[in-house]
């Protein structure tokens, strides 16, 4: 795809270069919150919920990096991950109140 | 990207496997030789001789050393030798101010006699070890990059296994002699054959370093205690606070004999003594990591190092530890016996070939269009020379790197600094190398060398020390002789790779010739 670079228009770069800020740093948010999740409801000792959490973060982050680059357009990557991230950060607040 | 799910897979694939390829073939490269880590300090400090192993004379002659050396730090480590590892290894750290961390400070002893080894000065196989998780790089920045190349690794083994559709046909698939198809079928292979290693190895090593890059969790659930966290997952550093009275530490030999009784007498692997000085001391018995599969941290058997009480045995680890446990130490392979180190040699070898295969399949794939200019334009010029370099220049780099080991005035100042500043000179030569000469010669020419140096290894180490190979394989010393024998095996591969990168040259020029002689014949024709 990049090698017919110099005929790729400047929109087509700046869609790719945002699915990447997406992936990499959206990926990171969606795969941190979901591991809070993990470490806040798992029915487990606390230690072990947030070694389980990590453990099972990067999954996450790679479920993530693929919808960003499997999606339609750059606009729709961030949207879903920031859907994503809305859910999980609204259940990881809950958990943390509830806990607290 | 308007392409199916498979094609934008293929996309993220292969830019992903560019723009990461060269670091993380340095990274699989200097793993693979880290699993002989011992086996290469062996060579590198040949004065080392093994002894026969005798763990209570060994902690007797390491605690004499520290009350003698290090009587005020605030902690001792002792490492005791084992098959592999024939140095006693002490470290302390001394006490630092308070928020601070003291400082380490480690030697090697004969355990037999309980003094200094005299050795060569040299950096060893843990160099490797290191560089292939910290990059050269200041704390904690190459932890994070190598671990940040693993979740690019993970995400290129997914968006590989997904591209490939008919993964298991074309497994039995190998056109050989056919340019870039062969070097697609290899990748592919190599990919398929060994891919439970691939994944255990790329997302164990995001697990070994998870509480450095993904800490959130542990802040939602401790805030800023993180440190209650270390102490509830690695129990055994949860220690006893010094008293500030000063206070007699026991001998530590007869301590072990106790900590093996809780392991069906397993092997001591290390210690820990806190506060060595103090009435307050205490001792954690470890048991040695290449006992089990599973790594276990934080399991040990303390005492109380005044008066001897047995303050506590580390029960079993819950299931989440267990299971990043096993993660780290199939990563480690510690329990590795020589069959097993050698399949692990071989796998990380596999990976390092996989990651460079598509290295090279990247750009054969659009030099082909310019194989009429001669010329390739400055980005496909840019992947040669950093292909070049980042293979061949890096092999290069290790073979100088032991050559280096030999050569080196043996009381230079510093002298293991120069062995990496020799690494890394060679690499850097390697690039500039790579920029002044055509492609494929500038390949033909690293991989000869590189074979040249590696065949010479057993020669070099016969000619500058008493422990070449009909010594070694005499007294049966088969680190040492196996050290010599692998670089002689490697230098001839390395040889056999420059000599079919050099034909193939010739055949691509040729089949040129043929090409452009037949449309002339051709057109004479019509």
């Amino acid at each position: 795809m990049k090698s017919k670079a110099p005929s790729l228009p400047v929109s087509y770069r700046l869609a790719v270069t945002s699915r990447v800020v997406a992936a990499a740093v959206g990926g990171y948010l969606v795969a941190a919150l979901a591991s809070v999740c993990f470490s806040l409801l798992l029915p487990i000792a606390r230690a072990e919920a947030v070694v389980s959490g990590m453990m099972l973060s990067f999954l996450f982050y790679l479920l993530a990096v693929i919808w960003c680059f499997a999606c339609r357009s750059a606009w729709q990557a961030w949207g879903g991950l920031l859907a994503v991230s809305a859910v999980l950060g609204a259940v990881d607040g809950l958990a943390y109140w509830m806990a607290h | 990207m308007k392409e199916g799910f498979r094609q934008s897979m293929a996309w993220l694939h292969t830019w992903l496997g560019l723009v990461f390829g060269w670091l993380l073939f340095a990274i699989f490269l200097t793993g693979t030789l880290a699993y002989f880590k011992d086996e290469t300090t062996h060579w590198m400090q040949p004065e080392i001789s093994a002894r026969p192993l005798n763990p209570q004379a060994s902690v007797a002659s390491a605690q004499q050393y520290l009350q003698k050396h290090a009587a005020s730090a605030s902690r001792w480590f002792i490492g005791l030798p084992d098959a592999r590892e024939p140095a006693l290894s002490v470290m302390w750290q001394t006490a630092g101010k308070p928020g601070e961390r003291g400082k380490f400070t480690e030697k090697h002893l004969d355990p037999q006699t309980g003094e200094e080894v005299q050795a060569r000065a040299s950096s060893g196989g843990e160099f490797f070890y290191r560089f292939h998780f910290q990059l050269q790089m200041p704390h904690p920045w190459g932890r994070m990059l190598a671990t940040f190349a693993a979740l690019v690794m993970f995400i290129g083994l997914i968006t590989g296994i997904i591209t490939h559709k008919k993964i298991f046909k074309d497994f039995f698939t190998f056109r050989p002699r056919k340019g870039q198809r062969s070097w697609l079928d290899g990748h592919n292979a190599v990919g398929v054959l060994v891919l439970p290693f691939h994944l255990m190895i790329t997302y164990s090593s995001l697990i070994i370093f998870m509480s450095l890059v993904m800490p959130a969790s542990i802040i939602a659930s401790y805030g800023k205690d993180t440190q209650t966290f270390f102490k509830e997952v690695f129990p055994a550093s949860d220690t006893a606070t010094p008293s500030g009275q000063p206070g007699q530490l026991l001998p530590l030999a007869p301590l072990l004999e106790q900590a093996q009784a809780h392991w069906d007498n397993g092997r001591v692997g290390r210690l820990t003594i806190n506060n060595p000085g103090d009435a307050n001391a205490s001792v954690n018995v470890f048991r040695d990591g290449a006992d089990k599969i599973a790594h276990d941290f934080g399991s040990a058997v303390s005492f109380n190092g005044t008066t001897g009480q047995l303050l506590g045995v580390t029960p079993e680890q819950p299931l989440a530890m267990a299971i990043g446990g096993s993660f780290y130490g199939l990563h480690m392979g510690h329990f590795a016996g020589p069959v097993w180190r050698w399949v692990y040699f071989v796998f990380g070898l596999a990976s390092t070939a996989l990651i460079g295969t598509g290295l090279v399949i990247w750009l054969s794939k659009r030099s082909l269009k310019h194989v009429k200019s001669r010329a390739l334009p400055f980005e496909l010029r840019l992947v040669q020379v950093l292909n070049i370099a980042g293979m061949a220049g890096l092999v290069v780099a290790v073979a100088v790197f032991f050559w280096a080991n030999r050569l080196l005035p043996l009381e230079l100042a510093g002298r293991a600094d120069w062995e990496v500043k020799s690494f890394f000179i060679a690499w850097g030569l390697g690039v500039l190398h790579a920029v002044l000469r055509p492609g494929r010669k500038a390949w033909v020419e690293q991989l000869a060398l590189a074979a040249l140096l590696f065949a010479g290894v057993p020669l070099l180490n016969a000619l500058t020390t008493p422990y070449h190979l009909a010594n070694s394989l005499a007294q049966g010393d088969w680190a040492m002789a196996g050290f010599d024998l692998t670089c002689l095996g490697s230098g001839v591969f390395l040889a056999w790779a420059a000599w079919k990168m050099h034909r193939a040259g010739h055949t691509v020029v040729s089949a040129k010739t043929t090409r452009a002689q037949s449309v002339s014949l051709k057109q004479e024709l019509n």
